[in-house]
């Protein structure tokens, strides 16, 4: 139960000696080999059978546990897919956040599940670093895969966006990519940052009022636009990002009214990104305050393809992390 | 008891000393310097041959838990870890549980601290009763119970009439009152400073406006006023620019620093280390260099240990849900060496922030070692070499950011009063 005296280093954490992945908590420090490892992997999971991915036998008798502290349905239900169709036993564990004010208490429900002999736990939880705590903490054996902590990050996310943009684009070094929306609160667009900078991408933009915008956001490598028709000029991919409600109550916007105004993706602001631009939206959308219907459902948009793609991503995190190569992972 | 050290470095600031010499004691008082008194028969001489002998450190804050938090620590736990670092006077802030706002309380804690063989206490009492910041405390009973000052603790006063009437009625029990300069608007929700390394971990932020925002308000009231109000753990180099510019228009105001915002910056957060989770946040490393500077030339008047023991639980959560503070009594000598030995400040200038700078805030006789001054003092050994662990900490409190770094020099002998409360040599 002791907390080890110096942290470990991201780096050091997510990846074994011998530089394979062991946890996977956040894209950054992580090489652009290993990035492109997830997205080959997940390609030859996407690729087999057609539309649907056939059952493989990888993760056979290995237990996985979703652990999530905060409500999702989408990426929930599709980490418990990925670890079906790699023959896992799947938990599913949805621990309200008010049970688990206290770190003990997240120590303590840590230590039952490990009793259980869980082999990885997918955490989902409202503060920044949950998951990094997590893999601080648990047994070597374990393994941790990030599905989003507070502001911080949403590898697996990121990842089946760079899966997206790789099937639909191709090199990502040509690639002017613009993420629309709130930056400030977002572990998805910190996640993508990290991801599109470790891939080569020509050009990262974020567009956002400057309320919405995180301290420094330079810092990120990326360029800050306040105006969204200057942020889409000649945009190759286009990120859309939810807008919370709450974000009216904390005195981020005036109103959803005028947000959709200045920032919503409308099919008139989409004409000046290029004509074979792609519309992208993590989701859950709301349709009339970030983007139009029209553009959400049009032929620019690949949104309802991200999910598809985001069961074949997460299988490969998922046997990479813990498949029959991994160290301490052999059947 | 009569003590006669010989042969020591004496290091004394206020008095400009910094010479072998010899010191007698004599009924809890210096009685010479250098030269032997007359009749003199010492009850124990000590040599202190290539050691250091410093005036015993007075430490602006330091939490002791108690009453109410004694999971945490206790009087008995943190007073020896105290005279084990060299500090013979420690002012504790009213945060207590329940929080110190009666002359019960404060009796209640000063005869917990006198039955432990260590520093001086001394007690802020709360400024607003339960520190909720909704009415004035009653001041002179609290000054009459022996309090050294007022302050609200960690909580701000969002309410400038009734701070304005705090600092008034203060003024006229004649008790200083110690502020926090932090905005509860700007800091609310914050756990690390609003720069790039929070925007990179995803941490909600503080920004510097939180602490600018706080003092412009407070050295309005202090103009507006003119109480003597004392500025706690400075931490952005634009405050350090703004009490600098209120003692040059003549304002009652100094300003301490906490030790730790002279070594670390938003970058040791790095991995989540939720060791360095203080309040305030640390900040950049432009901000930490000014602190330095500021330390330097004494536009802040004092370093202190800001001292916040907590059991294992309270840090072992993800970062925003641990409580904020390091434990710092062993290491608060040791830093300011390292400080010294790293060239960023003379060995002169940390030895006074620590000792005649603090007891000056305090308006106390305390902080030299001067013929008739309270004999009040330590002595280090600036060659021993040890390394920050939970074993090697006195301190109840584990929490520090500095576990597994190496320190040079340690204390190896603490008077206050007179009476040796430390000492890691037995018999002599």
């Amino acid at each position: 139960m002791t907390p080890s005296h110096t942290p470990t280093p991201t780096s050091a954490l997510q990846l074994t000696d011998s530089g394979r992945l062991r946890h996977f908590l956040t894209i950054e420090g992580l090489p652009r080999t290993v990035l492109e490892q997830i997205l080959d992997t997940a390609e030859s999971f996407a690729s087999l059978g057609g539309p649907a991915v056939k059952k493989v036998p990888l993760l056979r008798g290995k237990t996985i546990v979703n652990l999530f502290f905060e409500a999702s349905t989408r990426t929930r239900t599709t980490f418990e897919l990925a670890a079906k169709r790699l023959s896992a036993d799947v938990l599913n564990l949805n621990v309200g956040a008010a049970a688990t004010v206290k770190g003990e208490t997240l120590l303590d429900t840590l230590r039952n599940l490990e009793a259980m002999h869980t082999d990885m736990f997918v955490v989902r939880h409202a503060d920044s670093g949950a998951a990094h705590f997590i893999a601080r903490h648990a047994a070597p054996h374990v393994r941790v895969i990030n599905a989003g902590d507070g502001r911080h990050a949403h590898p697996t996310q990121a990842m089946l966006d760079m899966f997206t943009i790789r099937r639909e684009k191709g090199d990502f070094g040509r690639l002017c990519v613009a993420i629309v929306g709130d930056i400030l609160h977002s572990r998805v667009a910190r996640s993508q940052i990290q991801a599109l900078r470790t891939l080569g991408a020509g050009c990262i933009r974020v567009v956002a009022p400057r309320t919405l915008l995180p301290a420094e956001v330079a810092s990120l490598g990326v360029e800050a636009h306040v105006d969204l028709d200057e942020g889409l000029r000649d945009a190759d991919v286009v990120i859309m990002l939810r807008l919370q409600r709450e974000r009216m109550s904390g005195a981020f916007l005036p109103s959803e009214h005028e947000y959709f105004q200045q920032f919503g993706l409308t099919e008139a602001r989409l004409r000046r990104a290029r004509p074979d631009v792609i519309v992208m939206h993590p989701g859950p959308i709301n349709r009339g305050v970030e983007i139009d219907s029209r553009v959400a459902d049009g032929g620019r948009s690949v949104i309802l393809r991200q999910v598809t793609y985001g069961i074949a991503v997460r299988m490969a995190v998922m046997s990479l992390a813990l498949g029959p190569d991994a160290p301490g992972g052999a059947a | 008891m009569k003590w006669h050290l010989r042969g020591g470095r004496v290091l004394d600031p206020e008095a400009g000393l910094d010479a072998r010499a010899d010191l007698w004691i004599a009924e809890g008082r210096i009685v010479a310097v250098g030269s032997p008194p007359a009749d003199f028969t010492p009850d124990r001489t000590l040599s202190l041959d290539g050691l250091l002998v410093l005036p015993g450190l007075v430490d602006l804050s330091a939490r002791l838990r108690e009453p109410g938090l004694e999971h945490k620590a206790t009087i008995a736990s943190e007073l020896p870890a105290a005279a084990g670092g060299g500090i013979t006077t420690l002012v504790c802030p009213p945060d207590t549980l329940p929080v110190v706002d009666s002359p019960a309380q404060i009796e209640h804690i000063q005869r917990n601290a006198a039955a432990v063989a260590g520093p001086r206490v001394e007690v802020l009492a709360a400024l607003t009763p339960g520190l909720r910041g909704e009415g004035l405390s009653e001041m002179a009973a609290l000054r009459a119970a022996g309090c050294i000052g007022l302050s609200n603790g960690l909580r701000p006063l969002a309410n400038t009439l009734i701070l304005r009437r705090a600092l008034e009625y203060a003024d006229t029990v004649g008790l200083a009152v110690h502020l926090h300069p932090t905005d509860p608007h700007l800091s609310a929700g914050g756990c690390a400073h609003e720069g790039a390394v929070a925007t990179r971990l995803g941490l909600p932020g503080i920004p510097p406006a939180a602490e600018t925002a706080a003092l412009a308000q407070i050295l309005a009231l202090v103009e507006q006023t003119g109480a003597r109000v004392h500025l706690c753990r400075l931490s952005t180099e634009r405050g350090v620019r703004l009490v600098a510019q209120a003692r040059r228009d003549g304002l009652p105001v100094t300003a301490d620093v906490a030790m730790h915002q002279l070594l670390l910056t938003e970058a040791d957060l790095e991995g989540f280390d939720t060791h360095c989770h203080v309040l305030p946040p640390l900040r950049t490393e432009r901000d930490r260099r000014a602190l330095v500077e500021a330390v330097a030339t004494g536009e802040i008047q004092a370093i202190c240990s800001d001292h916040q023991p907590h059991d294992a639980d309270a840090k072992n959560a993800p970062f925003p849900q641990t409580e904020p503070g390091a434990s710092a009594l062993d290491t608060l000598l040791a830093l300011g060496l390292q400080l010294a030995a790293r060239g960023e400040l003379e060995l002169d200038t940390v030895v006074a922030r620590l000792t005649t700078g603090p007891a000056r805030v305090l308006g106390i006789e305390r902080g030299t070692l001067q013929v008739g001054h309270p004999a009040d003092l330590c002595v280090v050994d600036l060659h021993r070499v040890w390394t920050v662990a939970p074993e090697t900490l006195r301190s109840q409190g584990k929490n520090t950011p500095f576990l597994g770094r190496r320190m040079q020099g340690a204390v190896v002998h603490t008077w206050v009063d007179g009476r040796l409360v430390h000492s890691l040599e037995t018999g002599d």
